[in-house]
């Protein structure tokens, strides 16, 4: 099992984005998946810096893939996305829409933001092209051990969510807006105020959600550090990191040693959690009962 | 005339339905192969077959929704639900899952496929991909879309668009929306529930009641005034300095006075919300809603006629048809 880095899914500067991949580029990771996933208005603003990124992880032996963007609506927005296959890189399809501009025959990958549930579509997808897929972060453990197995007879290496704020929902609203009392189009671009995503409390002041733009993410940071070796039983090819502005080369260098077995989950955990947005850590998709629980809370308090 | 698409939740919703002038149904089996798997909901085996049976002998169509993700392993169940289907004489079947689709295209070739709101396909790409992978030959479409957009999709397709027209919105990307997993458990993808019953609690705390959906707070109601059911999306939160309804407000979609533009931007069925509904409410919206559906084939004015009391909250709005939040 090893570690990919998933799309940045927040509004950072170019400044922000350059420092990160060049840190990336450093860290024990496989791959890495970059490109805009959330908002194309955020585009103009950063993706002059993919190709640099590109060059730098490329040089540093990553394998790299470029993403779409996880909700394509706008006819600007579709053809950006075939626009993507111009830079030669593997697409990870986050919106199944780009799936139209895919010559059949050409290998892709599939992001987490697709409902890839169960045999009959993972299997379906590798027919078309489909080599890597990183299942819903909602599936529990045996799904995804059942979806290993079907991968692995038909060359599809299987990825899960390993470690971020889970991506729970996206919208045509763009809740950044709305809270800055703006319409869409007229967003000032708030949603880089808040770059590891803007927290949502209960009205008991209970942590609950983040928004990120058009996105709800959960307010915990999802972390798989106890489940390491379950997740590597099953067979699963790779662990997804997503980034966040905390010191994530850290985080990359920590999952490997979990891995390695050098260090202990309960250690891992109480390195990582000063960092997590949030500040609090859930695994509940896995191991149930919700999403939101976290199956060791004492290390977590 | 545009074809007027309408909830039956239970066997006697769908002849309150069918009655009040539906021209077609939909419904699904009482388990989770449909998005709406609640408790007293659905209709088994025989129901269906009896169900589809008086609505075929009333001239209206029915489509069997099957529109959850089938659960990995656990194929065979919505494998079995799509067969079932055909042997009961459905009209189509409502798909969101490629797999499914592509098990209904291969092994029940003659059975019209729908694709469903679930699977969330807001463009043309989208759209034209279900159709050429999987036959598809009706899209239900996503309630983000303006009318104008609509109308732009219908220009870069060949299969028939379903849209809704009234009952509660979405204000997510259908489909693709783990809120209800992350806080209970049960998802709409793999459970086919959202902000399910079994996990509300209510609790009076001073003067206000508590809503709760998986131990968050989703409302604070005074005691004295009506608590609305605690869907998450809908909910109250605060954050940073800002307390309020962070992702929709408490309101539900009525476009019926959208109705004569719909059918010029090349819309083809219209689709009423609420298999949960009660058969009267069903009977009711149906009666207005075909009412409007004849009087705009007809060149006739739109009929008047109060719907709000039967809106979620007692609101209604245009929704995304008007956008305003653009």
């Amino acid at each position: 099992m090893d570690l990919t880095v998933g799309p940045n899914q927040f509004f950072w500067t170019a400044a922000q984005v350059r420092d990160f991949y060049e840190s990336v580029a450093k860290a024990p990771v496989a791959r890495v998946v970059l490109g805009e996933l959330i908002c194309s208005k955020r585009m103009s603003f950063w993706t002059d810096q993919i190709p640099g990124a590109v060059e730098v992880l490329q040089r540093a032996g990553k394998d790299v893939a470029i993403s779409t963007l996880a909700l394509i609506t706008l006819k600007r927005e579709r053809k950006q996305t075939a626009d993507l296959l111009d830079m030669g890189l593997p697409i990870e399809v986050n919106d199944i829409s780009a799936l139209q501009q895919i010559p059949a025959g050409t290998p892709f990958w599939v992001g987490p933001l697709v409902n890839v549930y169960n045999e009959g579509t993972l299997r379906w997808l590798a027919k078309r092209g489909a080599t890597r897929i990183c299942l819903p972060p909602e599936m529990p453990l045996a799904s995804i051990a059942t979806m290993v197995k079907a991968g692995a007879e038909v060359g599809v290496a299987v990825e899960v969510w390993g470690h971020g704020r889970l991506p729970l929902a996206i919208s045509g609203r763009c809740y950044h807006a709305r809270l800055h009392d703006r319409a869409k189009d007229n967003c000032q671009f708030v949603c880089g105020e808040d770059a590891d995503g803007r927290e949502v409390d209960t009205l008991d002041g209970q942590p609950f959600l983040a928004v990120n733009g058009v996105q709800t993410l959960s307010a915990s940071t999802a972390c798989m550090a106890w489940h390491t070796e379950a997740l590597a039983a099953a067979g699963v090819a790779s662990l997804r990191l997503s980034p966040q502005t905390g010191h994530f080369a850290d985080l990359c260098q920590g999952y490997a040693d979990r891995i390695a077995g050098q260090i202990s989950a309960g250690d891992l955990v109480a390195q990582l959690l000063p960092e997590a947005p949030g500040g609090r850590f859930s695994d509940g998709f896995l191991m149930g009962p919700s999403g939101a629980d976290w199956s060791h809370p004492i290390e977590a308090a | 005339m545009m074809e007027l698409v309408c909830p039956a939740g239970t066997p006697a919703a769908m002849r309150a339905a069918v009655e009040a002038g539906a021209h077609a149904v939909y419904c699904g089996f009482a388990d989770e192969t449909n998005a709406r798997n609640f408790p007293g909901l659905n209709f088994s085996t025989e129901e269906m077959a009896s169900g589809i049976a008086g609505a075929h002998a009333r001239g209206a169509k029915v489509l069997v929704a099957l529109n959850t993700f089938p659960r990995a392993g656990g194929e065979e169940l919505w494998h079995r639900r799509l067969a079932d289907a055909e042997a009961a004489g459905a009209d189509a079947v409502i798909l969101a899952d490629m797999g499914l689709l592509a098990h209904a295209a291969e092994h029940h070739p003659r059975m019209r496929r729908h694709l469903s709101v679930q699977a969330a396909a807001a463009n043309p790409d989208a759209i034209n991909f279900y159709a050429e992978a999987f036959g598809v030959q009706r899209v239900v479409l996503p309630r983000v879309l303006t009318v104008d957009e609509i109308a732009a999709i219908n220009r870069e397709i060949d299969v028939e668009t379903e849209v809704f027209v009234f009952g509660g919105l979405c204000v997510m990307a259908e489909g693709r929306c783990s809120l209800s997993s992350y806080a209970t458990g049960k998802s709409p993808n793999m459970n086919g529930v959202c902000s399910p019953a079994s996990h509300v609690a209510y609790a009076e705390e001073g003067q206000d009641l508590a809503a709760r959906l998986g131990g968050f707070t989703i409302h604070r109601t005074p005691k004295n005034q009506p608590a609305p059911y605690p869907t998450l999306c809908k909910g109250c939160f605060s954050s940073g300095d800002q307390t309020g309804h962070v992702f929709e407000d408490p309101v539900s979609l009525d476009a019926k006075h959208l109705i004569p533009a719909l059918a010029k931007a090349g819309v083809t069925a219209l689709k009423i919300e609420g298999r949960q509904r009660s058969r009267a409410y069903v009977g009711e919206v149906v009666r207005t809603f075909r009412a409007a559906v004849e009087a705009v084939a007809a060149g006739r004015p739109m009929p008047e006629g109060a719907l709000a009391r039967l809106s979620e909250g007692q609101a209604a709005t245009a929704g995304a048809y008007a956008k305003t939040w653009r």
